[in-house]
């Protein structure tokens, strides 16, 4: 019964998680969710037009497709190592339950 | 069921406000971009930084000797902060922005270990993806792996003090680390930036109005994905968290 509960909960929280990020998508039409930080800048130009960056990124990746490689890899990297934790953990519960019966 | 109920119940006032309140409006909530910050400030945030990064090593090396058992449960806290920061969700604004992912470690580990993980993050993405900077770092690490997990792990001990409600106690402190974060980045961005007219307050509200309500949902969704994944740990993993004296008070 807890273990169902509990299987519902996260099932509702994974939901809501996607409805946050879908809902947006579909209510606001006309705006491409840029994610450049180029308009942060814009925001400062506003402020202080005579400001100018005094250091470059010692990389500069060659587009967009590349920089979604690298974002990939990096939720890819985390996500195997939360799967292998959490893997590893049920894993053990498992296998001390079979040994107690 | 009380837990759901509350949870519920948040979004829906929630997500009424936030429909009603936000307009498409297109700025980013992220991290502070490389040079964008005068190089004074960009000294001051280190210096101000590098005493908690310094905290944060000892209070990871000590839980790591006390308990060697727990250093997989470190890593998994890490890897949420590494894989919710390559997130980049859509928001309400017309724009995209990401979750931290450092209200989890904080809640298990205390505030200072996350300070070492949220650093490493936010380096990873310096160096190799250039989002952020180097010059920059000092600032959004005191934002995201300094003030962001103080903040979850004071919220999370505030409610559990007053309430036994352990998921919503787990989402807000989660919610709110994300929040604060990005209101620390506004600060930072106005004290750089003062207006002409107005000075450093006219610009905080000016950053902070825009930041904040971009980050709404993300924060949400933050506090949502950390109770999730405290409810798997705490479902397979009862010990190495019994070893961290972890939910000592009032937890189930």
């Amino acid at each position: 019964m807890e273990k169902q509960r509990r299987m519902w909960t996260n099932l509702v929280l994974v939901i809501s998680v996607v409805l946050l990020a879908v809902i947006p998508l579909i209510l606001i039409q006309d705006s491409e969710f840029a994610g450049a930080d180029g308009q942060a800048e814009e925001a400062i130009q506003e402020i202080a037009p005579t400001y100018e960056p005094w250091f470059e990124s010692l990389i500069e990746l060659p587009g967009g497709e590349t920089e979604t490689l690298f974002f990939s890899v990096q939720a890819a990297i985390g996500a195997g190592v939360i799967g292998y934790a959490i893997g590893f953990y049920r894993g053990r519960v498992k296998g001390r339950g079979e040994k107690k019966t | 069921m009380n837990k759901l109920f509350w949870l519920k119940g948040l979004l829906l006032v929630g997500f009424t406000l936030y429909f009603t309140f936000a307009t498409p409006q297109e700025v980013h909530a992220m991290h502070i971009m490389e040079g964008f910050l005068p190089v004074g400030w960009a000294i001051t945030w280190w210096v101000l930084f590098l005493p908690f990064f310094i905290l944060g090593l000892r209070s990871l090396r000590r839980v790591i000797q006390e308990n060697p058992e727990v250093k997989l449960l470190v890593a998994l806290v890490g890897a949420f902060s590494f894989v919710l920061s390559a997130l980049k969700i859509p928001s309400v604004t017309g724009s995209s922005s990401h979750p931290t992912g450092t209200g989890l470690g904080a809640i298990v580990f205390g505030p200072w270990v996350m300070t070492v993980l949220g650093s490493m993050v936010l380096l990873f993405q310096a160096l190799l993806l250039a989002h952020g900077g180097l010059t920059t770092l000092g600032a959004n690490a005191f934002s995201m792996a300094v003030v962001g997990p103080a903040v979850a792990y004071g919220v999370y001990r505030l409610m559990m003090r007053i309430s036994d409600k352990q998921g919503f106690a787990v989402f807000l402190a989660a919610a709110l680390a994300n929040l604060t974060t990005y209101v620390v980045t506004s600060l930072q961005l106005a004290l750089a930036f003062p207006a002409e007219a107005g000075g450093v307050l006219a610009s905080f509200v000016k950053f902070a109005s825009i930041f904040a309500i971009t980050q709404v949902p993300l924060a949400i969704s933050e506090g949502l994905l950390t109770v999730l994944v405290l409810n798997l740990i705490q479902s397979y993993n009862q010990k190495e968290l019994r070893l961290l004296h972890f939910g000592k008070k009032g937890t189930k």
